[in-house]
């Protein structure tokens, strides 16, 4: 008896949480994978048309293979946002007078809402009178080079988003800080008594401590990058030529310009799957190069 | 330091001296690095408020102008009036207060559940829940629209404030992970006391968890202030909008006015800055407390 009142009283407390994930996640789940086999104008009811939605994504060279070469092409900024986030993580860790000024600065990027960034990188990526260019100018003029028009020109307009977002690198680095700042003390000490410098501090002790938190940033990462829309909806809606086109967007595009339900469904399924292929292969080399604490010695 | 097995000629000052020198050196280095990174990521606000002072004949120069010459306090006027803030910002903190109060509730609930109770099936549902943070929110979303659309929904604030009313996982996992550090002997002692579970949770972990919620009602105010897809697939009514789909359509309808735009922008952002500078530690906690660990 006391066993079971046990059972139900947990899942009494839990019950919010599971209503919520059957409506608003499972149930989802299922009807979107039926309805990526149909065709579904949401006007009229949806009609079977087996993998003809698959089909014709997969076969689309227009828009959907570039949308998502575009996605995979901003996975370059994953690598680039490690850097410079751990970077300023150690940069940050010094135990110096007036750090916390500089660690509010470098977040605050992070809180602006994306649509303010959206415009205010309008502005700041504007080819003949942007802040970017204003700086550029001078600066390539000895080479007898001129700046990029970035969202205007196809081949930088991606490159262009890359920047805007590790501005807002901010938000990484205080996770960093905080994984820094959980990393023992003794552990320091220790490699200080065996003659090590801090490049080798950096690198032995340091870094296999927080791989922990650089692995979770990763798959977030990843995850983040085939979400990402509403920069790219506010600033160039995928122009110019499509470069800028995610995958988001043109899932977006299809549920909600073109209503292609159907069509849309099969695109967040193929990320459905995509997002759990990368995830396992992540989770999979992951051994290799994460150190759990208490798994191993 | 290794006292006494130095006796060169300058002797051990001269060896300590140099030490403090070289770390001045370091430390002078390291600022150095944090300013000119400083510069680089406040050189878009600054323009931002810069642009958002000027007259229209001024935005446009060969060389960027820091210091407005001369200053138009007016394109505020103009850019709240063309863009309805007052009524947006309502809007917004309307959604906002319903969207921290249901998290919060429903996420608490459910976390005490994950961390202080045993009971079968815990574990895993536990490990779904923590494959939902990692879920697009693409897969979800579209069958959530049909189904809001055919119980004519849309257009209202309902699909905007009502699912976080059946937690969020984030929210679950974060507070899940607070509740885990509170001593079992007091939820123990108060067993024997005879005190139910629902008494425990309210008297005593709630009180002892204040940080961590609001800390989750932080998260939850800026997701909601912040967010951008659900109002613009949701609401109908221009007079329904909240503040960040309101920016989009200024946008649309001021595509060169910098000074306007640059203005309504700061507008939307201050508010969360605000909030920020005042909320800082509970940032860095939360931060913390969802650091990975456990």
């Amino acid at each position: 008896m006391r066993e079971r009142q046990r059972n139900l009283q947990g899942w009494l407390f839990v019950s919010p949480w599971i209503a919520g994930f059957l409506m608003f996640t499972l149930y989802p789940i299922l009807t979107s994978l039926y309805y990526s086999f149909c065709d579904y104008r949401v006007l009229t009811p949806p009609r079977w048309v087996g993998l003809a939605n698959y089909v014709a994504l997969l076969t689309d060279r227009d828009y959907f293979l570039p949308s998502l070469w575009n996605t995979f092409f901003m996975m370059i900024e994953l690598p680039l946002a490690l850097i410079i986030g751990l970077t300023m993580a150690l940069l940050l860790n010094h135990k110096i007078p007036g750090i916390g000024v500089f660690r509010t600065i470098y977040y605050l990027p992070s809180i602006m809402p994306v649509v303010a960034v959206a415009v205010l990188w309008l502005w700041v990526l504007n080819p003949q009178y942007g802040l970017l260019n204003a700086v550029l100018t001078p600066v390539l003029a000895p080479f007898g080079l001129q700046p990029p028009g970035w969202l205007a020109d196809p081949s930088w307009s991606k490159p262009a988003f890359i920047m805007m977002d590790l501005w807002a690198v901010g938000g990484s680095v205080v996770i960093y800080l905080a994984s820094l700042q959980n990393v023992p003390a003794h552990l320091y000490e220790a490699a200080e008594i065996d003659g090590a410098g801090a490049w080798h501090k950096t690198v032995n002790v340091t870094l296999p401590m927080i791989s922990p938190v650089i692995f979770y940033n990763l798959i977030m990462g990843v995850i983040w990058t085939f979400q990402y829309f509403t920069q790219t909806f506010i600033m160039t809606q995928g122009g110019p030529q499509n470069s800028t086109l995610f995958y988001a967007l043109y899932l977006f595009y299809n549920a909600f310009r073109d209503f292609r339900m159907g069509h849309a469904c099969a695109m967040a399924w193929i990320l459905f799957v995509l997002t759990l292929v990368a995830t396992l292969v992540v989770f999979r080399t992951s051994a290799r190069w994460v150190y759990y604490e208490g798994e191993r010695g | 330091m290794a006292t006494g097995t130095l006796s060169k000629t300058n002797g051990l000052t001269g060896w300590r001296q140099s030490r403090v020198w070289r770390r001045r050196i370091a430390v002078t280095a390291v600022y150095l690095v944090l300013v000119a990174l400083s510069v680089s990521f406040l050189a878009p606000f600054g323009l931002m408020v810069s642009t958002s002072l000027k007259t229209e004949d001024r935005i446009f120069t060969e060389t960027i102008e820091w210091i407005p010459n001369p200053i138009r306090w007016q394109n505020y006027a103009e850019a709240l009036q063309s863009f309805p803030f007052l009524l947006y910002l309502r809007n917004t903190l309307f959604v906002c207060a319903l969207v921290v109060v249901g998290t919060v509730l429903s996420s608490a609930l459910p976390a005490y559940g994950f961390a202080r109770l045993r009971w079968k099936g815990r574990d895993v549902l536990f490990l779904i829940m923590l494959a939902t943070i990692m879920l697009p929110a693409q897969v979800t979303m579209l069958p959530v629209f049909v189904l809001f659309r055919t119980i004519g929904w849309t257009g209202t604030y309902l699909p905007l404030v009502v699912p976080p009313f059946f937690g969020s996982a984030f929210a679950i996992f974060l507070l899940r992970q607070f509740f885990l550090t509170i001593p079992q002997e007091l939820s123990d002692a108060a067993r024997i006391d005879g005190c139910s579970e629902w008494r425990i949770f309210w008297q005593i972990i709630v009180p002892l968890s204040i940080p961590a919620l609001a800390t989750v009602a932080l998260f939850a105010f800026i997701g909601a202030w912040t967010d951008f897809i659900n109002p613009l697939v949701y609401l109908t009514d221009e007079s329904t909008y909240t503040l960040a789909v309101g920016l989009q359509t200024f946008v649309g309808r001021h595509s060169s006015e910098w000074n306007l735009l640059m203005a309504a922008a700061t507008v939307v952002t201050l508010p969360l800055m605000v909030v920020f500078f005042f909320t800082q530690k509970l940032f860095i906690e939360g931060i913390t407390l969802t650091g990975i660990k456990g």
